[in-house]
């Protein structure tokens, strides 16, 4: 096959450069395996290896510094037939260290090119992760506080199955990257080179002491068998295949006479555990089931099983503009959490309101009619009150019917949860009020 | 009649899907996270792809390669991952890459409180990234807005290539409404126009065009993308005049045709005095207390709601102003869009009201403030 090279625009490298040799070990390899420029795409970042893609008539993609992973994700997982080639510096290896992981867990067929030298070269060589601490570069003193990483030994931890180290001058390179090109996953190539117009100016690097240093490193020759699993993309397909739509398109035609014919607010005042946005759900969808509008709207704390849990209900046969409640009709007071949050609320009731007060809950001054309950006594658990409260709500009839109750946890639960609802409904139907 | 009840967060991924988008990612990010799950539950099936970024970069990043490579994109997250998306928001303006982008606001600043509600990100999308170059935002007010901007905005993204927030607030994203799908609009859908004959150059406009015609990453034909200043070819360029051209294109392809995509809701009263000024979850309660001025005040008060905040539809506010005595602007925040209709209407009065505590403005407030004059 003929060179993917772009004759218009040749390598612009300072002279002595071991990017300008990469860049030729690369088209070598992609020459073997007789690839068309359009069935490849180099990604790269920002730095003197973010030249790359200019140099190769091939699709490219130049992003921000340290990102090109995810680019190469994206672009794998839309077009899975592509060869897609991630060149980096040991800078943009540096910043974007989480996605360098994330690519060695996740195994998605991509090749990582870091081309390695050991400093920053274009902001005037300054330490990278890769820098020896007895380095001297741009950065003064800093580097010798700090310790290098080795590429190498990171990606076979986070899950590369293909790792490799190579002096940029190993005669064997192309066919190196012929194989990690050819690996069906995520395959890591750490490619050691000089930088003459920054590094190599106090630290003499040559070809022959890069061997040498990279012999006294452990040996990455390629095919990590520990690591070795299926390739991401096709095991998504495959896992992704099996998914059912679950979007809710169709809506729920009325099958029932509204309970109550005007706007209704109800809260649930209540702790987490409780189940009060589970039993506001209920509610819901049984107004709903009497073509009833209805918004829900929680509140709560970032703890999950602790601090208040608030449910507000409007339940309306006009629609809902504003859907925080201004004068609740109903509330449901059961845990103290929950009345704290919304103390003011028991002001704003009208006459004619309605407080269910679970027995302890204590609650603040109100207009409205309460009724106190012994949950405990009627055997009626914690998580178990707010749907009991439910179920007392519909024995008045008001904002709900037991019909409707019944037939809104039908389409909610099914089997042992099912079971489990319903035996609520007829520990709460026994407590006397 | 048959009602759903779904969420906001519900509606967006339902409007994702008719948009055209299958592909999402993003990094879990309370009150986005359920946005995540709702994409689970959407995309897979439906043959499209969800990944969770290991963060906000990576989430956008994927989301950029993946357009790159022809697929409809989405992203979402609040305030604090909106941050952490600047760097690459600015890359898909200038690289021209369709995307669009959810924003669940919450109560900044900083991490806040990720529970409550706010509209703090308000300036902060449109100017929050380098360069200075215009976005589009779109500001639903419910579920039904969730779904039909949602859809818009894949439109919008697709036809101008650029980034199209969809500025959603927890208060929207994760309460639960009833709504008749049959009656929520559904916008036709536009996909990105195709480069079909002749050399192809990634960001050559034809003549009297501002938009780029597409091609992507891994067909026959080579596409270059870069996040460099390039000219037409995607290579760099250093002549002025160039890159003076390319980012006055920029700005030009959007800024220019924002009448062609102002939603807006616009409730005139014979007589009104004051003209209210809204957008997002707070447009309910101002709707309430313009209705409630009305007939229990007998007090005229026209309302207009804004969906499209960026770039400022400047005609709308105009020709809604015109001949008020007052315009009062309310917001979920300390005092945000007030500026650029400050900015907008500067002969006329504009007064404010807005908090940012977690708790939505009541229609009582908003009463009070209108008569207190």
């Amino acid at each position: 096959m003929d060179s993917l090279l772009n004759p218009d625009r040749p390598p612009v490298f300072c002279p002595g450069c071991s990017h300008d040799r990469s860049v030729q070990v690369l088209d070598r390899a992609l020459q073997k395996m007789g690839l068309a420029g359009s069935e490849v795409v180099i990604v790269s970042d920002i730095g003197c290896s973010g030249l790359f893609d200019t140099f190769f008539n091939t699709h490219a993609f130049h992003g921000l510094h340290g990102r090109a992973l995810t680019y190469a994700a994206g672009i794998k997982l839309a077009q899975p037939g592509l060869k897609v080639i991630v060149t980096m510096g040991d800078g943009g290896l540096g910043i974007g260290g989480a996605h360098l992981l994330a690519a060695c867990r996740r195994n998605l067929d991509l090749t990582l090119l870091v081309l390695n030298n050991f400093n920053f070269g274009m902001t005037g060589g300054q330490f990278s992760c890769t820098t020896p601490e007895n380095a001297s570069v741009s950065s003064s003193f800093l580097n010798t506080l700090e310790k290098p990483f080795d590429l190498c030994h990171v990606a076979a931890g986070a899950g590369a199955p293909f790792v490799a180290r190579s002096s940029v001058y190993r005669k064997n390179l192309p066919e190196l990257l012929q194989e990690a090109i050819s690996f069906e996953g995520f395959a890591v190539v750490d490619i050691w080179g000089g930088c003459p117009a920054r590094y190599m100016k106090k630290n003499p690097l040559s070809p022959k002491e890069i061997e040498s240093a990279i012999e006294k490193l452990p040996s990455y020759e390629g095919v990590v068998s520990a690591n070795v699993r299926r390739e991401y993309s096709s095991h998504y397909r495959q896992e992704a295949g099996k998914e059912k739509a679950k979007v809710p398109w169709k809506g729920t035609e009325p099958i029932f006479e509204a309970a109550v014919r005007e706007r209704r607010e109800v809260v649930f005042l209540g702790s987490a555990g409780q189940r009060v946005i589970t039993a506001g759900s209920l509610l819901a969808r049984a107004a709903l089931l009497s073509g009833m509008n209805v918004s829900q709207k929680n509140d709560y704390n970032i703890t999950v099983m602790r601090g208040p849990s608030v449910t507000e209900l409007i339940l309306s046969p006009r629609a809902i503009t504003y859907t925080g409640v201004e004068h609740p009709r109903i509330i449901i007071a059961l845990a103290d959490e929950g009345v704290q949050r919304c103390c003011t609320l028991f002001e704003k009731m009208r006459k004619g309101g309605r407080i269910i007060q679970a027995a302890g809950v204590e609650i603040p001054a109100t207009a409205g009619q309460i009724l106190e309950i012994d949950f405990k006594a009627g055997g009626i658990k914690k998580k178990e009150m707010a749907l009991a409260a439910c179920s007392l709500l519909a024995r008045d009839g008001d904002p709900i019917t037991a019909e409707m109750l019944e037939e809104a946890l039908k389409q909610t639960f099914q089997g042992k949860r099912l079971e489990e609802a319903r035996l609520v409904l007829e520990k709460a139907a026994t407590i006397p009020v | 009649m048959a009602l759903l009840f779904i969420d906001g967060n519900q509606a967006v991924a339902m409007g994702a899907l008719y948009g055209g988008c299958r592909f999402f990612a993003s990094y879990p990010i309370t009150p986005a996270s359920t946005l995540l799950s709702a994409m689970l539950e959407t995309l897979p099936a439906a043959g499209g792809i969800v990944l969770q970024g290991e963060d906000e970069i990576a989430s956008i990043g994927y989301c950029l390669g993946a357009s790159m490579a022809g697929m409809k994109v989405m992203t979402a997250t609040s305030g604090p991952g909106l941050s952490l998306y600047s760097e690459n928001i600015s890359f898909a303006i200038a690289g021209e890459i369709p995307i669009v982008i959810v924003i669940i606001m919450r109560q900044g600043p900083s991490t806040g409180s990720a529970t409550r509600g706010a509209d703090s990100d308000v300036q902060f999308m449109r100017w929050g990234c380098s360069g200075g170059l215009p976005v589009i935002v779109l500001a639903p007010t419910d579920v039904s807005d969730c779904f039909t901007l949602t859809a818009h905005a894949f439109n919008l993204a697709e036809h101008f290539r650029c980034p199209v927030f969809v500025a959603s607030n927890k208060e929207i994203g994760m309460t639960s409404q009833t709504v008749d799908m049959d009656r929520v609009e559904r916008p036709p859908i536009i996909n990105r126009s195709f480069h079909e004959s002749g050399p192809f150059q990634p960001f050559r406009v034809n003549p009297g065009m501002d938009v780029p015609s597409f091609l992507p990453i891994g067909g026959p034909i080579l596409v270059r993308q870069t996040s460099s200043t390039h000219g037409p070819d995607g290579y760099i360029t250093t002549d002025p005049s160039e890159i003076q051209a390319g980012v006055e294109r920029l700005q030009r392809k959007i800024e220019a045709n924002v009448e062609s995509f102002s939603y807006f809701d616009l409730e005139e009263r014979k007589g009104a005095q004051t003209l209210i000024v809204t957008y997002g979850i707070t447009a309910g309660a101002a709707r309430a207390a313009a209705n409630e001025l009305f007939e229990k005040q007998n007090v005229p008060v026209s309302l207009l709601v804004l969906k499209t905040l960026w770039p400022v539809p400047e005609q709308v506010l105009q020709s809604a102003a015109e001949g008020k005595e007052r315009v009062f602007v309310v917001e979920m925040n300390l005092g945000q869009y007030i500026q650029e209709v400050r900015r907008v209407l500067c002969n006329q009065r504009v007064d404010f009201f807005g908090k940012m505590s977690g708790q939505l403005i009541s229609p009582r407030e908003i009463t009070e403030k209108v008569l207190g004059g």
